[in-house]
């Protein structure tokens, strides 16, 4: 482990036709003095390969040459974004992360790794997803004066299981199966983590437990069913308030209890280190496509990236790759379910103090005596009252702007999607959709949004049914 | 009465005087009289005076041979006149140390009978501020030192430091946190340190050797060694483990260790304090007693007799 070695790390993707490799793929160095840096990937028009040395201490020539002054480290080795993050678990579960981590850098540098990935990705999660230009959607935002935002929607909902939770799974698949654990553990709130959970383990032969609040089996039924189609047991959760948080602290039990023989595929930026991290790496392929797909489409980069944000997997993927072009606006939407002051809603950066909650600080919503709130958004993926810290940490510093919409604006987007572009998007993304309304009249002319198209409505139908009255 | 106790100091701790502000008081209960020739008197003397520290509590045990009962309830649950009254009994029914569980939404090491509790008391409105004043009217009636069992986003919602003074001042000698691990604890422990609160560490079965020398440098008041891979709540039987891990511990430590998790019986209680150690932790089982019950009165009962039986099963 702490033999030095050098790397040249080669980019192999300059063959645009080619997907990019996983994006973890030499973006970290890991100096055992337990900084972390990363490593600008080269530009594709550069045609440069980009070397890294793996040395017991970085210089103060490298460690200057990578660092970005202005965003500190993303995470410290302890974890932490600024002062958010780090391991607040019991202390059985100490052991598991470290040996966790370890094993992420390790398959970090593991070429064969890397390649089976890749394949993956690409055979059968069908990546890259395609960035695609939403002409009516543009057409509908330009104004009277026949200037206005371009409009781009990068397609996770193509994805296998429809949407882009399975960029993580797959990956922590394949990375519990190093591991030697047999046995897999999910929360789900949507069900889309849930049924992508349950897709690589039918895939990777490995023994699939959903966790899932018993009030979101109700409102995600078909859900529930391709869990159990795909062979996994999905139990329900009742205690607490029957839902995302109550699933995700039931699940950290099970961990607790079998952390010896079991892996617990977290499914977004939140939880104890290194989920954050590890987590945003394996979505962070979707920020790298968009980069190059940009630079293909219009020969520039993106000027606003706006995403939807529960616990904030999705837009991790798409921000990280552009958090240092400080000219890239990023642009997170909660939910705000009945209003910001109705007390039902899930607007964790808007309206959240910082504490502690599922191994992790970061904001989160809570009442006067520390008790963690019961949120409340149409969409059971945005039902979360806490948040990635990475987001906090980014909201905190200034680089990342969070807004919220309500139920009412996030059915209304999903209805205008279907009809304008018809794509139907989940009710999540659908929130992501309804900000265009207020970040549209305000962009300059030919400004290019990517929006991300985090999952396909499919699964929201019901609800739909219940509220729209078509 | 012995002469001051001496004080072990910890290498990351300053050395504390030992004995603290309070006065000596008759420790009629750990002499060779049997509790049923206590006098009320001598109870009532006794309850005037405040507990000693968690840690001479332990070495006031050690000198004389005996092993702690330390039983965990939560606190509301079924509300906290009940709580109240728990206390007493438990505290006159043989408890040496008292864990007092702050009900929270979320308890991520507990199993179904402790969440459950905590549910209840949260239900009926149980808030911090409510367990606060219940102790401040009931530690001044207690002779054994009162410890909090909490997860760390109350804590942070007052403020660390806030809190800390909060329940230094209604009598609190201890804490422990479960979810703040060695790595996150630095606030914890300067505060704690400063308002003379003893925070325990806990250690478990998965905590590799080097780890846990470590937890058992840092730990104040006693050990908490986790006997189970999982979450509280009853077992049929004690993991194995713990004796080995007893001995491993104490090893590197003179400091003392106490055992929870799964402990529910005076079989268990037994077993473990044969295996070396300083004391025994019962919680799910307690707090069954009192949640699961028709009527508060029954449980309280029963509370008495089941702690008089964990205490004989004890040296």
């Amino acid at each position: 482990m702490t033999a030095s070695a050098t790397l040249a790390l080669g980019n192999p993707s300059l063959d645009l036709a080619k997907p990019l490799p996983s994006s973890f793929l030499g973006v970290w160095i890991h100096p055992q003095s337990g900084l972390l840096r990363r490593v600008g990937f080269a530009s594709p028009s550069s045609g440069l390969a980009v070397s890294c040395t793996m040395t017991k201490e970085v210089t103060a020539v490298e460690a200057s040459k990578y660092e970005n002054p202005g965003f500190g480290l993303r995470p410290d080795s302890f974890g932490r974004f600024g002062r958010f993050g780090g391991k607040y678990v019991p202390e059985t579960l100490m052991y598991a992360l470290t040996e966790l981590e370890e094993a992420f850098w390790a398959l970090s540098k593991d070429e064969e790794f890397q390649r089976e990935l890749e394949g993956i990705l690409r055979d059968y999660v069908g990546r890259e997803s395609p960035l695609y230009f939403a002409e009516r959607l543009t057409e509908h935002y330009r104004r009277s004066d026949g200037q206005g935002p371009h409009i781009y929607l990068k397609r996770e909902d193509l994805n296998h299981t429809g949407a882009h939770k399975i960029n993580n799974a797959v990956a922590q698949a394949l990375l519990a199966k190093r591991l030697g654990k047999k046995r897999i553990i999910a929360e789900t709130g949507a069900g889309q983590h849930g049924v992508a959970t349950a897709t690589v383990c039918a895939r990777f032969g490995l023994e699939c437990i959903i966790y899932m609040g018993a009030q979101d089996m109700e409102r995600q039924a078909l859900n529930v069913f391709r869990m159990k189609l795909l062979g996994a047991e999905v139990r329900a959760v009742h205690s607490g308030t029957a839902t995302l948080k109550d699933a995700t602290s039931e699940a950290i039990r099970d961990w607790v209890t079998n952390v010896e023989t079991t892996h617990y595929i977290l499914g977004s930026v939140a939880g104890p280190h290194p989920y954050p991290m590890m987590v945003r790496e394996f979505h962070a392929v979707i920020g790298k496509e968009t980069r190059k797909q940009a630079l293909e489409k219009w020969g520039g980069k993106p000027d606003v990236l706006v995403a939807c944000v529960g616990g904030g997997s999705n837009a991790m993927g798409l921000f990280h790759e552009f958090v240092d072009d400080r000219d890239v606006r990023l642009v997170g939407v909660e939910a705000a379910g009945f209003g910001l002051d109705s007390g039902k809603h899930a607007a964790t950066l808007t309206k959240g103090e910082v504490g502690v909650l599922h191994g992790a600080m970061s904001y989160l919503l809570q009442d006067d005596d520390g008790q963690i709130i019961e949120p409340h958004s149409i969409s059971a993926g945005l039902d979360y009252p806490g948040v990635g810290p990475e987001h906090s940490y980014l909201k905190d510093i200034g680089r990342a702007e969070y807004f919220s919409v309500t139920d009412k604006q996030a059915l209304e987007a999903f209805k205008q999607l279907s009809r304008l572009e018809g794509i139907i998007p989940a009710l999540e993304t659908s929130h992501a959709l309804a900000y265009l309304e207020d970040l549209c009249p305000t962009l300059p002319d030919g400004s290019k949004v990517v929006v991300n198209c985090s999952g396909r409505g499919d699964k929201d139908v019901q609800t739909a049914i219940k509220h729209l009255h078509l | 009465m012995a002469g001051v106790v001496p004080k072990i100091s910890f290498p990351s701790s300053p050395a504390r005087i030992s004995g603290f502000a309070s006065p000596r008081r008759p420790t009629c209960k750990f002499t060779s009289l049997s509790r049923s020739t206590l006098s009320r008197a001598s109870l009532s003397v006794r309850r005037a005076s405040s507990a000693s520290t968690i840690s001479d509590t332990f070495s006031r045990l050690k000198e004389q041979g005996k092993v702690a009962l330390i039983p965990f309830i939560t606190a509301g649950d079924p509300d906290l006149s009940t709580t109240s009254e728990a206390l007493k009994i438990l505290d006159s029914s043989g408890s040496d140390l008292i864990e007092l569980g702050v009900p929270y939404s979320d308890p991520l090491a507990d199993g179904p009978v402790i969440q459950a509790a905590a549910t209840r008391a949260l239900e009926n409105g149980t808030n911090f501020d409510g367990v606060i004043s219940m102790l401040r009217e009931v530690i001044p009636q207690l002779s054994c030192p009162i410890s909090l069992f909490t997860y760390y986003n109350p804590i942070l919602k007052r403020g660390v430091e806030k809190f800390m003074s909060t329940i230094e001042e209604v009598g609190v000698r201890g804490l422990v946190v479960p979810d703040v691990p060695l790595e996150e604890n630095e606030s914890l422990r300067k505060e704690a340190i400063k308002h003379n609160i003893e925070l325990v560490l806990l250690s478990t079965p998965t905590t590799p050797p080097e780890r846990m020398k470590e937890i058992a440098r840092a730990s104040e008041g006693f050990i908490y060694l986790v006997a189970t891979v999982g979450v509280t709540g009853a077992r049929a039987s004690v993991n194995l483990e713990v004796q080995s891990l007893l001995q491993e511990i104490k090893e590197a430590t003179p400091k003392p260790v106490a055992v929870g998790f799964g402990i529910s019986k005076p079989e268990h209680v037994k077993q473990v304090a044969g295996w070396g150690a300083d004391g025994v932790i019962v919680g799910s089982a307690f707090v069954k007693l009192l949640g699961e019950v028709k009527s508060s009165d029954e449980g309280l009962k029963q509370l008495e007799t089941f702690t008089r039986s964990l205490k004989a099963a004890l040296p």
